[in-house]
């Protein structure tokens, strides 16, 4: 277990204010001056060397990712951050503990991590849905502003530099990072062909960044503490801490944060009471929030849940959005929900996302009932290999791994539902509801 | 210059240029639908998928992908072969496959593509999705169910029509295609969304279940609805033209054509003047050939050649002005006039050209506007203009009324005499243009115009903004006298030849007798003696100089109706009645006989004629308000006055404001 003393979101759960003073008291916003005293290239050194990937989904270094930025930003073209906080993956809740709670944690990373890509300004992008959060947010800021901690002269280092928080409208496709520029630009959220990419041409033209909230929150600990202190932690290439939010069929659902690799038998045990009805009761898992692939009891038990590890089992980390499924899981609608999910937020900018989303989630809305001919399998799995990889984002990914998921690991079983509806075969009639 | 492989061919491309630019300099055609030469790439069809290394494992996009040193591209492996296949499939599970009542069938680019990646079945077993129609107006007809999606229209209307009235609403499966508030189009380019639609979602209302592509004749033609001279094709059947599109012309019309050239055409079968009409007891009556050229021979005869005289109207092409100019010189008179917005341009070419030239016009980097609204004096000179600010950041200045022109202008106020303290960031421009609007080039205003740092050594800025596709060429043979139509009413003649003209006021001309030739029942008939049918511009062969001075010909696409003729061969028989010889029988000769005069008229081609200080009148400044023109397009010719379809655009965009007939219940 992660011991106390590692632990970055000492306020995850709510238990002491929010509060600038009380943030201050736990470590944030302590002598952030000697902090950018380090100055930009240091500070992207250090977040290079702590191994942090980040936690937006993808695990894309966030220090070479900064270094993308243009070194030399003119008044004309400043440089951007946006942190992005369209928290709407299904599954995942962290971001929402982290502004809620830890919201000085998070503009205090802002402004460092503002001040390494040498930014004018940010943007905090903030689900419309989180409107508790967004108020905590925005009263964070104010708070910062007054104490002068941001704005002009920036916790007195004379860096200038403002803070906004921007609302979003309750479009999951805006949570995509160019989309979500798009959606600040005051258009229709859809994203934009790459290259170039945002560190090119981001925001209004100009270069940006956009990182996720857990990303940005743990720079301080990163730069306080030391990159070997964060290295140190988790496995080789998946290292430092993270926020796994676990849901589903487990006893004590929860937010935690955790040693990245931790085992996922370990992390159920000691944080979530155990799976409903014990060990042997457990289905399936999708470990990383709605759009990796599920993965099958027997291979999920043992593995270490980072980056690397799940993507030898054919899934992914993502957002670290564990949901657990037992035995009471109707696992084909549970999918076919995750399709229906995609096919309403897709935004049909791109064909195959747009036209292929609602095929797949009306093959599995018949797959769920065995409405379907034998060949359908094969057919729903070709059309999410015409979807996957073909698109402008990774929306379409995400809508085909789910469902290819299922029919590699599942497969008996949607036979076995279509062969009952066609009464070849005798099976039970009850079919597993799941308990929610 | 970047060298790249396509499917083994090495080929060098420009710098910037796009994989798909790549793959067609080495003769590999790409199947795309969203993507337009003209417009800004979107990329979201993704039917132009191509393997490239290197590069990330997936197909990319290769109409947004840059073209770089050493790339090699595939186009035709089983992986790209397989993916444009997916992507065709999805594009066709909810296109309701109509094709058979579709007006797109054999000129559709899905039709096209899913001859060469479709499948002769569709995988698809469940409901196909139905959309609920959009009314845009009188002009395009919207069925939404076929739309792909590749946002053509919308970006068309972003980006060259510069107003922002279509849009996608909605998203995943449910987005659609719709006009700000289901409101009509009112831009006048919104015709040309019809062309870009790839698919059958926007037709052409006027054009809708008429004909067949493969039924149509064509026949390539010259609009001469404003002065542009845009290059367009007649498609006719059974006599009758039933619709106009736009031929590729980069110098002249790119790929665009202003709605009044495209929809006009129904106008060619009404209103018709199919035979001779001679007045007789003030009322107009059925005549003969003989009968009215007799009519025509009493009334001249003891006339003297002064008291003789002609106006040349906006849509004359330049045989029959010619004839025209010849007949009145063989009765002895030289008083013939073509400036019938009063304009008072003479002596110098270059004094009546557009300088810029239309595709020099997108270089400039400062332009003034003076008493002209290109977005109806000539809708293709306003993209110009457009792509000038939009690309190369131009600054526009107008003197004149405000009217909207989808770009930013700096107002000088409605006085001409701004133009004697212009801003130095007009004077000083690199490449300034000044287009001054045919009815206010009067003599102060070209004089003072004239005398502006406009002409450069490798630039001239000075233009006229025309609207009569007659104009340049009329100037060019002289068909101008001192004074101009002004002096004409002062003193008027006793025998007036109209040619085509029915926009000027005729009120000053009772006591004379006038002798009409062309198509249309118009003011012009109505106030003539002796109406003599001609033929409209689909029907004749016909030589038009467009307002930079490039002569074009058009072509006979069909025949005129009943009794009229082509207007030079009336003028011709005529001559012969009065006794004048006109030295030329057909229409060869009678272009032998241009040539000759005037060599630069014989040949296709911009006539360029340099700038001649000496040439700019002298006169008092300028001042007072500008000349106001028509406030919108749909009825500058009589043409376009007899066209249903025109008179339904009134109705809903210019009275309406856009607003459609009934309520569109999604």
């Amino acid at each position: 277990m992660l011991a106390d003393l590692d632990r970055i979101f000492t306020n995850l759960y709510g238990f002491r204010p929010w509060r600038l003073e009380a943030a201050r008291a736990r470590g944030d916003w302590v002598d952030t001056r000697a902090l950018l005293d380090l100055g930009p290239d240091r500070i992207v050194e250090i977040v290079k060397d702590s191994g942090l990937r980040g936690r937006g989904g993808a695990g894309f270094p966030t220090g070479t990712k900064w270094g993308f930025m243009p070194k030399n930003p003119t008044p004309e073209r400043p440089n951007f951050l946006i942190v992005n906080a369209d928290e709407s993956e299904p599954g995942s809740c962290k971001d929402r503990e982290i502004i809620r709670h830890e919201p000085h944690k998070l503009l205090e990373g802002t402004l460092l991590a503002g001040f390494a890509i040498r930014a004018r300004a940010a943007y905090i992008y903030i689900r419309g849905e989180y409107v508790r959060e967004a108020q905590v947010l925005e009263q964070a800021v104010a708070e910062a502003y007054a104490a002068g901690l941001l704005g002009r002269n920036a916790c007195g280092s004379g860096f200038d530099f403002d803070v906004f928080v921007h609302r979003g409208a309750g479009a999951y496709i805006c949570g995509e990072e160019s989309a979500l520029i798009e959606s600040l630009e005051g258009k229709k959220g859809q994203p934009r062909l790459k290259p170039p990419f945002p560190a090119n041409v981001g925001l209004w033209g100009c270069p940006t960044t956009v990182n996720n909230v857990e990303s940005i929150a743990v720079v301080p600990a990163i730069l306080r503490r030391g990159a070997d202190w964060f290295a140190s932690i988790g496995r080789p290439g998946n290292t430092g801490t993270k926020l796994f939010q676990i849901s589903g069929h487990v006893n004590r659902p929860c937010v935690v944060e955790e040693a990245m690799g931790i085992p996922f038998r370990q992390l159920i045990e000691e944080h979530c009471g155990g799976v409903r009805g014990g060990w042997g009761n457990l289905l399936a898992v999708i470990p990383g929030g709605s759009s990796v692939p599920l993965v099958p009891a027997h291979e999920i038990i043992d593995a270490p849940l980072d980056f690397d590890s799940l993507k030898a089992l054919k899934s992914g980390l993502g957002t670290a959005a564990v949901i657990v499924m037992d035995r009471s899981t109707d696992i084909v609608k549970a999918i076919a929900r995750i399709s229906y999910f995609y096919k309403h937020e897709s935004c049909g900018q791109c064909t195959p996302c747009r036209e292929g989303t609602g095929w797949m989630w009306r093959v599995m809305e018949r797959l769920v009932t065995g409405d379907a001919e034998p060949h359908e399998i094969d057919l729903l799995l070709e059309v999410t290999t015409q979807v996957e990889g073909h698109t402008i984002c990774a929306l379409g990914d995400a809508a085909a791994w789910p469902i290819q998921g299922l029919i590699r690991h599942f497969r008996p079983e949607i036979e076995r539902r279509i062969a009952r509806r066609r009464g070849f075969v005798s099976v039970p009639e009850a079919l597993p509801q799941a308990a929610e | 210059m970047p060298r790249v492989t396509v499917d083994g061919i090495e080929v060098d491309v420009p710098q910037g240029a796009t994989v798909m630019q790549a793959c067609e300099l080495a003769g590999r055609e790409i199947p795309r639908f969203c993507y337009h030469e003209r417009l800004s790439i979107a990329g979201n069809c993704r039917m132009c998928l191509v393997e490239v290394s290197p590069g990330p494992p997936k197909p990319q996009a290769s109409c947004a992908l840059p073209a770089v040193d050493g790339q090699v591209i595939t186009t035709t492996s089983e992986k790209v072969r397989k993916a444009r296949a997916g992507v065709l499939e999805f594009l066709l599970i909810n296109h309701p496959l109509d094709c058979p009542i579709c007006d797109q069938g054999g000129e559709c680019d899905l039709q096209d593509q899913a001859l060469a990646y479709g499948r002769g079945y569709s995988r698809f077993a469940e409901d196909k999705r139905a959309v609920a129609e959009k009314d845009m107006g009188p002009l395009v007809k919207t069925a939404m169910t076929r739309c792909i999606h590749c946002t053509r229209c919308v970006r068309f209307a972003d980006e060259v029509a510069g107003v922002v009235e279509l849009g996608a609403i909605g998203r995943g499966e449910n987005m659609q295609i719709t006009t700000y508030l289901e409101r009509a189009l009112t831009s006048e380019l919104s015709g040309n969304v019809i062309d870009l639609c790839p698919v059958g979602a926007l037709t052409a209302k006027p054009y809708a279940f008429a004909a067949r592509p493969w039924e149509l004749e064509r026949t390539d033609g010259i609009d001469v609805m404003d002065a542009v001279g845009s290059n367009i094709r007649f498609h006719a059947r059974s006599g009758a033209v039933i619709r106009i599109t736009p031929r590729l012309n980069d110098e002249v019309n790119e790929e665009w054509l202003a709605d009044h050239a495209r929809f006009g055409v129904d106008g060619l079968k009404e209103r018709r003047l199919d035979r001779p009409w001679v007045r007789i007891d003030g009322r107009l009556r059925e005549a003969s050939w003989p009968q009215a050229f007799a009519a025509i021979r009493r009334a001249l005869s003891g006339v003297e050649g002064s008291d003789v005289a002609a106006l040349v109207g906006d849509l004359a092409a330049l045989e029959e002005i010619v004839a025209l100019k010849d007949l009145l010189t063989g009765l002895g008179s030289a008083r013939i006039e073509c400036r019938l917005d009063g304009a008072e341009y003479a002596g110098h070419p270059a004094l009546w050209r557009l300088g810029p030239t239309l595709a020099g016009l997108e270089t400039a980097d400062a332009i003034l506007l003076v008493g002209a609204n290109p977005r109806v004096d000539g809708p293709l000179v306003n993209t110009r203009i457009r792509k000038a600010v939009r690309y190369g950041g131009a600054d526009v200045f107008r003197i004149g009324a405000p009217a909207d022109l989808t770009v930013p202008v700096t107002e000088l106020g409605d006085d001409l005499a701004a133009l004697t303290r212009l801003p130095t960031a007009f004077l000083e421009a690199r490449r300034p243009a000044l287009l001054l609007g045919s009815r206010n080039a009067t003599l102060p205003v070209l004089a003072a115009a004239g005398r502006l740092p406009l002409p450069r050594d490798d630039w001239n800025g000075f233009g006229v903004l025309h609207t009569a596709a007659s104009r340049v060429g009329a100037m060019d043979v002289g068909c101008h006298m001192a004074g101009g139509l002004a002096a004409l009413t002062r003193q008027p003649p006793r025998v007036l030849f109209l040619l085509g003209v029915d926009e000027v006021d005729l009120r000053p001309f009772t006591g004379a007798f006038l002798i009409y030739v062309g198509s249309h029942g118009d003011r012009g008939a109505a106030a003539a003696n002796v109406v003599l049918p001609g033929a409209a511009w689909a029907e004749k062969p016909g030589t038009y100089v467009n307002l930079e001075g490039r002569v074009q010909r058009s072509l006979r696409a069909v025949f005129p109706p009943g009794d009229a003729r082509e207007d030079w061969t009336i003028l011709r028989a005529l001559a012969d009645v009065l006794g004048v010889r006109l030295p030329y029988d057909d229409l060869g000769a009678l272009r032998a006989r241009i040539a000759a005069e005037w060599p630069h008229l014989g040949r296709p081609g911009l006539s360029t004629l340099p700038w001649d200080p000496a040439a700019v009148p002298a006169a008092p400044p300028p001042s007072g308000p500008t000349r106001p023109g028509p406030a919108h397009l749909y009825a500058l010719n009589p043409i376009l006055r007899a066209s249903p379809t025109m008179q339904a655009c009134i109705a809903s965009i210019v009275e309406g404001q856009g607003a459609v007939a009934e309520p569109v219940v999604a």
